[in-house]
């Protein structure tokens, strides 16, 4: 507890023995008032003067004004046990309130607790001295010990080690890194001592990016924020009106009738009337629960931008989904071996691993992935790369051609029709046809099962769009259950695709649409919600994106709807609930049915039931 | 390097409030200062972020906004 909780503490503490105290006390009428003036003084000074201020300034109706006439009031007509009590248990929920955000507040920033206190660099005799990572400057080799955060991005120039990326990835297993690696700040060394060249300053980097967007993303309010704000500016003048004339209207209209005016029965109902009317419960749990869910969300590694995305998150009905890199995993591997008469699998592969050798082309480093052995460079002389064909070699004194189909063709070969999908590399060995080997973008792990439980959660068509050929993509689609694909396109018409979508789709649907941040920018931002995949160090992908998903894994985007959808639920219980309670009161105390003790429920007790319920946001199962 | 922020006058202020009401009492309060084009104060976050009209003084400015926060709310803190 901070200071000034601690005091409000001591004060709720001496307040509620004093009214034990007096309790018991012999006294009746005006002495015994004067008494119990003492405790509502130690409560409620600070309350009466934020009102008298208040009202100095203009600003009248808040709940320090509602909290000071009803307690007034009370006091005025001799209900003084109850005056005082409102005010003790007004303190007391406020008290709860502040130690909850409190709480809340440390809990998610022990999630996000990435901060990177100092960077240590060599000085000349070895030692190391701790600098502030903001004084580091671009190119400067820093030293991370293990258990030490990496503080700013950059490369490994010495050492290998293991890195726990979960603070960024949500990933619990932990990277090899070694010498030429690219390093994100953020992440914790786990093993070994590593010296690295800084690429970034500090502000630049990877941990203080995601810091400022976590921070920031309660600056941009939801809906229901906004609806919540505007009702309290309506609701609290019209509350005090309608108590005024709950306090007046009945006796005057009693007086006219020729009956007793019943002046302080009235005016006790309204005081009651106004207890039970603050809007606490509501202005704090709400923006609680956002936090929350937000809270919740960068813990799993899903990074989301604004309290207004996640509300629409709940809402997405179709997702458009980029396939490369974002479905598949955008590297190429062999997925198929299919060798022709007299030559085995890894003879096959061996030829074609060495004939491809020299070539930096994605498609050669798969194959040299497949073969899994040490290339002996010597074996290979005679390269001869033949532009759109492929290669020739001579490979262990044999001649090998490696390419596609024209290069087979131009050697006069006969070659086996490709059946699959992918991109084909046939091989001949000294002017025989030796097979081909079958080059495809794999589907990710888990991308299946991503769609499903899209699916599961209420989404109406999962969608891809790619530039690759119809070939590729009604295969991807066919393996994923996709509902829609649209194939060969060009970045702009991917734009023009989800434009199209976005027209036909309902006022209240949302579209979202996952990216992995490589050229897709505009598609990110035009969409309802955009979300970028293993965006780590791509910046653009970061600035465009409304929800920025650590690592690459589909499956987080339907736990990204549930969280929205969990703190959602949340969001709307607490408003239908508080208001439930309160109009049934309100009706209650004007009938004079509810006492001021059944206000001071509705009151603190909707309050402390609705901050409980918020809290819940910030508890995610992950299954 | 320059950053977006100097380009169009954007600052965060870390500040203390203590209830949700206040928060959004401050924030109104800071939007009608003269020179402010936007504010949003996060309660959760106890920071305010303030958008400021071309060539305005952010010092001058941000004097205003403190004095007018403290009007409808008078135990809260800005940090300049």
């Amino acid at each position: 507890m901070t200071k000034k909780q601690k005091k409000v503490l001591i004060r709720i503490i001496v307040a509620a023995i004093l009214l034990v105290i007096l309790h018991f006390v012999p006294l009746e009428g005006l002495w015994l008032g004067l008494l119990y003036l003492i405790p509502y003084a130690v409560i409620g000074y600070d309350i009466l003067r934020k009102a008298v201020l208040g009202i100095m300034h203009g600003e009248v109706f808040d709940e320090n004004f509602l909290m000071a006439v009803a307690t007034v009031g009370a006091m005025g007509l001799g209900e003084y046990s109850e005056g005082v009590a409102v005010m003790l248990f007004y303190q007391i929920g406020e008290l709860f309130q502040s130690v909850a955000v409190g709480k809340s507040r440390q809990n998610i920033s022990a999630l996000m607790d990435i901060r990177p206190d100092y960077a240590n660099i060599e000085a000349e005799d070895g030692s190391l001295e701790q600098v502030d990572p903001d004084d580091v400057e671009i190119g400067t080799i820093i030293v991370v010990c293990p258990g030490e955060k990496v503080p700013i991005d950059g490369v490994v120039v010495e050492g290998t080690s293991t890195l726990n990326t979960s603070a960024l990835t949500g990933e619990s297993v932990p990277r090899e890194i070694t010498v030429d690696q690219d390093v994100i700040s953020g992440c914790v060394n786990l093993t070994g001592l590593l010296k690295i060249r800084t690429t970034k300053e500090f502000g630049e980097s990877t941990v203080s990016k995601i810091l400022d967007l976590v921070e920031n993303s309660s600056m941009k309010k939801s809906k229901s924020e906004n609806f919540i704000t505007k009702f309290a500016r309506y609701y609290t003048p019209a509350v005090c009106y309608s108590a005024l004339t709950l306090a007046i209207l009945p006796p005057v209209i009693n007086l006219i009738m020729d009956n007793p005016a019943a002046w302080s029965t009235w005016i006790i109902r309204a005081m009651t009337f106004l207890v039970i009317s603050c809007p606490c419960a509501l202005v704090i749990s709400i923006p609680l629960s956002f936090f929350g869910g937000i809270g919740a969300a960068s813990a799993c590694g899903i990074l989301v931008k604004g309290s207004n995305y996640l509300e629409a998150m709940s809402e997405t009905k179709y997702v458009v989904f980029d396939k490369t890199g974002t479905l598949t995993k955008g590297v190429f591997d062999v997925t198929g071996i299919y060798p022709g008469q007299g030559f085995t699998e890894e003879e096959l592969l061996e030829y074609a691993a060495y004939a491809e050798s020299y070539s930096s082309h994605p498609i050669s480093k798969s194959l040299k992935n497949a073969y899994g052995k040490e290339l002996d460079a010597s074996n290979v002389s005679d390269v001869e790369e033949i532009s759109g064909h492929g290669v020739t070699a001579k490979v262990n004194g044999r001649q090998v051609a490696a390419g596609n189909a024209k290069l087979m063709k131009s050697l006069n070969l006969a070659y086996t029709e490709n059946t699959g999908v992918g991109t084909v590399v046939h091989v001949a060995v000294d002017g025989n046809y030796a097979g081909y080997i079958l080059i495809s973008d794999v589907i990710k792990d888990g991308a299946k099962e991503a769609i499903s439980s899209l699916k599961n959660s209420g989404v109406k068509k999962c969608i891809m769009l790619t530039g690759d050929s119809k070939t590729v993509a009604e295969h991807v689609a066919g393996e994923l259950k996709l509902d829609e694909v649209h194939s060969e396109l060009l970045p702009a018409d991917k734009v023009s695709c989800v434009e199209k979508l976005l027209q036909e789709k309902g006022a209240k649907e949302k579209l979202a649409f996952v990216g992995d941040g490589i050229n897709d920018a505009p598609v990110l931002s035009r969409a309802d919600i955009g979300i970028a995949m293993g965006a780590l160090g791509s910046d653009a992908a970061i600035e465009a994106a409304d929800v920025v998903l650590m690592d690459d894994n589909p499956a987080k985007i339907a736990l990204a709807m549930r969280i929205s959808r969990k703190c959602l639920r949340i969001v709307y219980e607490n408003i239908v609930f508080a208001l439930a309670v309160k109009a049934i009161c309100l009706i209650l105390g004007a009938l004079g049915i509810a006492n001021m003790w059944v206000a001071i429920f509705a009151d603190v007790g909707v309050m402390v039931l609705a901050v409980l319920n918020a809290i819940r946001c910030l508890r995610i199962k992950n299954n | 390097m320059k950053k977006e922020e100097d380009i169009i006058m954007k600052k965060t202020y870390k500040i203390e409030v203590d209830c949700a009401a206040c928060a959004l009492k401050m924030e109104d309060a800071a939007k009608k200062v003269e020179g402010v084009t936007d504010a949003t104060v996060s309660f959760m976050t106890q920071k305010m972020k303030v958008e400021f009209a071309d060539g305005s003084d952010e010092k001058a400015v941000m004097e205003n906004v403190v004095k007018a926060c403290k009007r409808v709310e008078d135990d809260c803190e800005i940090y300049l």
